[in-house]
């Protein structure tokens, strides 16, 4: 378990974490949102121990960070933005170094790196220097060095920035592979990820937590939640105003947005917590209204996020 | 292997991963060479020793020991990689003595394959080997001073040329202050006991004592003293630093 109690950041003048406290079970996969600054990173860097905070308190399975660091350290495997690494070995070489430093010695080092290696699925690569290699390699040699020696505690600094799609869905896989007593913490600017790997969210932002809960509970936060997203066959945009105005009369919907880019297409807002599918369904009926798309809204977190960040700053 | 052994192979492999080592190898062996030959006038002196040699190393490691000692701590705060090595379940003690060990050892195999001298020495004449010997101790002692301070200059900064500029002026001052140059400036009207202790802190001064033939206590205690102060400053520059 990770607990973090009253953590507390400044540089010179500036707070960058602000009396956080949050506890991270093992199993948990925590995403950390927030905009660029927001102190996402920061707090990364005082649980890995890169940073001394400069207050509060950090342990990793109760070892405090601070007072028995090297113990904490074993049990951390840490993704730093921007996967920094040494350009001028070969990744067997600094994968072998990394491990050598985790404690692997002889047979166990070798089969423990090949491994990695075939898991991370860069054994094309292996003999060669990581100068050399594309931004994509050199992100899945940064994860590799992280989990080289198995860790209870995995931190990955925004572990799918610059990949593509691809590569993104095989981290995002490797991520949910791993094995259920860990704790994972990622941060990312990418919302959908946190929808795709993380159990859990915390928004961050100017050093405070905003939010916390799971991506679902997140997105019932949203405006759009439970709305409903329609669009009209063809027809005139006099036929489709109409039918508009009939829909946002409904006592249920309480808004109604036109998308910009198609006349036909709306999005009904629901008054908080009431279902409207069915309502609208007979309303539509009713009028024998020509439907080409209809779909409910789980609630978008990019909005969630919009709206929480601002509000904060 | 202990995290230190770990930490020092690395660091030492890394030397010969790039051109870097060959081409300091190279430059070094061709300027003891020159300074030796040319200005040391090795054969018009008609003496079997090596002090033409020995006499041009403080001004020669004055810009080739900076030039190697600039990388130390700047090259991986300037690429990110000190976050690995900092959250590594390394100590600051094994990442700046494997460093600096690292970089002694490499300054030890430039030096060591300055060999052909030493035989051509005694191959021309009979020279007092126990005072090479001696002077080739105290040249990687005060080599190795140079290289101290080079890593704490090199800590405080991201910039690898910032580092050797820096590390050229405080090694000259500490090669200096035991010149005529200076210590005369001081003579006329300071107290005898402080221009000693200005030409005390010389590396020349020391060097000078050892290259002479003997393995003074004091003197060996001086560089290795210098060297554990500059690297604890260097290990509080980068804890400080380190996020910058």
């Amino acid at each position: 378990m990770i607990e973090i109690e009253k953590l507390t950041k400044r540089f010179s003048s500036k707070i960058a974490v602000d009396d956080v406290s949050f506890r991270v079970v093992p199993g948990e996969v925590l995403g950390f949102l927030g905009p660029n600054g927001a102190g996402k990173s920061t707090t990364m860097k005082m649980i890995t121990g890169f940073l001394a905070p400069t207050s509060g308190q950090i342990k990793i399975f109760n070892q405090d960070i601070a007072k028995h660091a090297i113990a904490a350290k074993r049990l951390i495997g840490y993704l730093p933005e921007g996967a920094p690494s040494y350009g001028d070995m070969t990744v067997l070489h600094y994968l072998q170094f990394i491990g050598q430093v985790r404690g692997y010695r002889g047979k166990e080092l070798q089969q423990r790196v090949s491994e990695m290696i075939q898991t991370i699925n860069i054994a094309d690569v292996a003999h060669q220097k990581i100068d050399t290699l594309s931004k994509g390699y050199k992100r899945r040699v940064g994860l590799a060095q992280a989990m080289l020696h198995d860790p209870k505690v995995l931190i990955l600094d925004e572990p799918t920035d610059g990949l593509d799609p691809n590569q993104k869905q095989q981290v995002r896989t490797l991520i949910k592979d791993l094995s259920k007593d860990k704790i994972v913490i990622i941060s990312t600017h990418i919302l959908e990820e946190v929808s795709a790997v993380c159990s859990r969210a915390l928004i961050i932002a100017r050093g405070k937590i905003v939010a916390d809960g799971r991506p679902s509970e997140l997105e019932a936060m949203s405006r759009y939640c439970h709305a409903i997203t329609l669009e009209l066959e063809g027809g005139s945009s006099d036929q489709s105003g109409h039918a508009r105005q009939i829909l946002a009369a409904l006592p249920c919907v309480t808004d109604v947005e036109v998308d910009e880019t198609n006349a036909n297409a709306m999005t009904l807002i629901a008054v908080e917590g009431e279902n409207i599918v069915a309502p609208v369904m007979e309303c539509i009926q009713q009028h024998s209204w020509p439907i080409r798309d209809f779909h409910v809204e789980r609630g978008r977190l990019d909005e969630v996020f919009r709206r929480i960040t601002q509000e904060v700053a | 292997m202990s995290s230190l052994g770990v930490v020092y192979k690395r660091e030492l492999n890394s030397y010969f991963s790039t051109p870097l080592a060959y081409i300091f190898i190279v430059i070094f062996l061709m300027l003891t060479g020159l300074f030796t030959f040319y200005l040391g006038r090795f054969y018009e002196r008609g003496q079997a020793d090596l002090l033409p040699f020995f006499n041009f190393h403080p001004w020669l490691y004055l810009f080739l020991v900076p030039a190697i000692a600039m990388r130390l701590w700047a090259e991986d705060r300037n690429n990110g990689t000190i976050e690995i090595l900092m959250t590594l379940p390394l100590s600051l003690t094994d990442l700046v003595l494997g460093k600096f060990l690292a970089a002694w050892s490499f300054v030890g195999i430039a030096l060591a394959l300055t060999f052909p001298l030493w035989i051509s020495v005694n191959y021309l004449g009979a020279p007092d080997n126990g005072v090479i010997f001696a002077s080739y101790i105290g040249s990687w002692l005060m080599a190795g001073g140079f290289l101290a301070i080079g890593s704490c200059m090199s800590a405080l900064t991201k910039n690898q040329v910032i580092a050797f500029i820096l590390a050229v002026v405080v090694c000259f001052l500490f090669v200096v202050s035991g010149s005529s140059m200076v210590l005369d400036g001081f003579n006329g009207w300071a107290p005898a006991i402080i221009v000693d202790a200005i030409a005390s802190f010389s590396f020349l001064t020391h060097f000078n004592a050892i290259s002479k033939g003997v393995i003074d206590l004091r003197d060996v205690c001086y560089f290795l003293a210098l060297i554990a102060s500059w690297l604890m400053a260097t290990a509080i520059v980068v804890d400080l630093k380190k996020a910058d």
